[in-house]
């Protein structure tokens, strides 16, 4: 068992091996990204019950949520993937956290640009300071300097290293951001309701946002994976495995 | 010590022959405060309500403006590479020069706080808890800003850049401190937004020299 | 299925605007996601056919 990890590790460091080993993956991983959602939209937009309070506005939840949670964990996966590049040198490793910010920012807007609509037939006005979408604008900020200190540094090792250290000072705030912004709106909340009652969801309403939740992990995986084998097909294009690759295309 | 206090020593002396340096970022601190009667409204009703919060924006963005080329003159000039070939450790250099930045950043924005709270009609309950607040706060803004510009150090105008790797970082300190302020003003507790500070500013000492350590090595030449 | 007709689904009880909305922002931006590595794929692939042939061209005169 411990052979095998250690096999695993090393493998995953090479380059090849992860380019051939997930070629025959992308089409399952979109195939399952494109009937999860549909799947997941017509429960939630046709079948789920409209809200008692909210109506049918609710139904921005199906997108809200898993991009929420979604920006949250990329951050995460893409300090660890820097921790591992700056730790053990690991290539491979460096051009994952590098793909995943743009992703990962994206779905940061996605999440503050939804439940910023949601929140006008809710609160009545087109922005709220409330505590969610204040944390998302926090990260959102937070993978903007990631991108653009990438993008400012001369070479490309010290690219890498600057994004791990500043995803890695990011991780830490994270909660603390998170903490100090929940608090301060405990003080200035607005007197209504909250965007969603988890917990007491009908099953009805809470199936499809799992769907949704789940399936967008795996476009999420899609859309790692496509970036990174481009990220390989830069990097490692002198070598003949790559040459041979497009000898064969052609 | 020796490496590392004579740093601090020559840092230090070269400020104090440099007075443009610690000067501009304080007045820079008044006139921003000073532009938010101005722009919204002198009644003194309303400016006690956000007189900590303005100050301690006003504060943020100056020592913003200190923060930049921190570690450049070193980068250009070769002292960097001097540092790592003596086997010192860059976390304590990181630590001496966050301290350095402090002393002549934060302590005169401290100091210089309770004039900005007259001009901007603070509650007389709340000075104690405005200068508290900034002397907790500010060195939590030079230690992580170190980290900042130990990132940004080699990259050209690399100032905004630094803004804007910073900020979301300075945004707990921010909250607890300006709520620390205005409920002195109205005569509640501050205790526990203090206690937050203090244990921000604890975390901040033990863990940024690393990431400013771990960045100062990113600026050498290859 | 909570609506009797099409136009009922896309009024949703007058929240179309934000619910629609809200769905054709997050479209536009994941097709963004989706299109960028398609395209950049194809463009490296190009350009390493390109210096390939380049490449073949230079050796025998070499």
């Amino acid at each position: 068992m411990w052979q095998w990890l250690t096999q695993l590790y090393h493998r995953m460091g090479s380059p090849k091996w992860f380019y051939e080993l997930t070629t025959p993956w992308i089409p399952w991983l979109a195939v399952i990204s494109i009937i999860g959602t549909v799947v997941g939209l017509v429960l939630g937009l046709a079948y789920a019950p409209a809200d008692y309070l909210q109506g049918n506005s609710f139904r921005i939840i199906y997108i809200h949520v898993p991009a929420a949670i979604l920006a949250q964990s990329a951050f995460m996966m893409m300090a660890i993937a820097g921790a591992i590049y700056l730790i053990w040198r690991m290539k491979m490793a460096a051009w994952v956290a590098k793909v995943i910010a743009p992703i990962g920012a994206s779905l940061c807007l996605i999440a503050i640009l939804t439940g910023a609509i949601w929140g006008n037939p809710t609160w009545g006005t087109w922005w709220v300071w409330d505590a969610r979408l204040t944390s998302m604008l926090m990260l959102l900020f937070l993978y903007f300097g990631v991108i653009a200190l990438q993008r400012a540094m001369e070479s490309e090792d010290a690219s890498y290293k600057a994004g791990a250290i500043l995803s890695l000072v990011g991780l830490v705030n994270i909660p603390i951001i998170k903490y100090s912004v929940e608090w301060w709106n405990t003080l200035h909340q607005p007197a209504t309701l909250k965007l969603t009652e988890k917990p007491s969801m009908d099953p009805d309403m809470l199936v499809p946002l799992l769907i949704m939740i789940v399936t967008s992990y795996v476009f999420f995986a899609l859309l790692v994976i496509l970036n990174t084998r481009n990220e390989i097909l830069l990097h490692e294009r002198k070598r003949s495995w790559v040459k041979q690759l497009l000898s064969g295309q052609e | 010590m020796s490496l590392i206090g004579s740093t601090i020593k020559r840092d230090l002396l070269l400020a104090a022959r440099n007075p443009g340096e610690w000067a501009n970022p304080l007045m820079f601190f008044l006139m921003v405060a000073a532009l938010f009667p101005l722009a919204v409204d002198p009644a003194p009703a309303f400016l006690a309500k956000i007189a900590g919060g303005v100050i301690w924006v006003a504060a943020l963005l100056a020592t913003l403006l200190s923060l930049d080329g921190l570690f450049r003159a070193d980068v250009e000039d070769g002292s960097l590479e001097q540092w790592l070939a003596s086997g010192e450790s860059l976390y304590g250099m990181a630590l001496g020069k966050a301290l350095v930045h402090w002393c002549i950043s934060g302590l005169p924005l401290t100091l210089m706080s309770p004039v900005l709270g007259l001009m901007l009609a603070l509650p007389t309950d709340a000075y104690g808890a405005l200068v508290l607040s900034l002397a907790v706060g500010t060195p939590i803004l030079s230690l992580l800003g170190a980290v900042g510009a130990a990132l940004t150090a080699s990259v050209r105008s690399g100032g905004l850049l630094l803004t804007l790797l910073i900020l979301p970082l300075y945004i707990p300190v921010l909250i607890f401190a300006a709520s620390a302020v205005y409920h002195a003003g109205i005569g509640m507790p501050y205790n526990g937004q203090v206690a937050m500070l203090g244990a921000m500013l604890a975390l901040a000492l033990a863990l940024t020299p690393f990431a400013a350590a771990a960045a100062l090595k990113l600026n050498l030449s290859r | 299925m909570e609506f009797n007709s099409f136009a009922e689904f896309i009024a949703m009880g007058k929240h179309g605007l934000y619910v629609w909305l809200s769905y054709g922002i997050t479209a536009v931006i994941v097709a963004v996601n989706v299109v960028q590595p398609i395209l950049r794929r194809r463009r490296l692939m190009k350009e390493q056919a390109q210096r390939l042939r380049r490449e073949k061209h230079n050796a025998p005169s070499a």
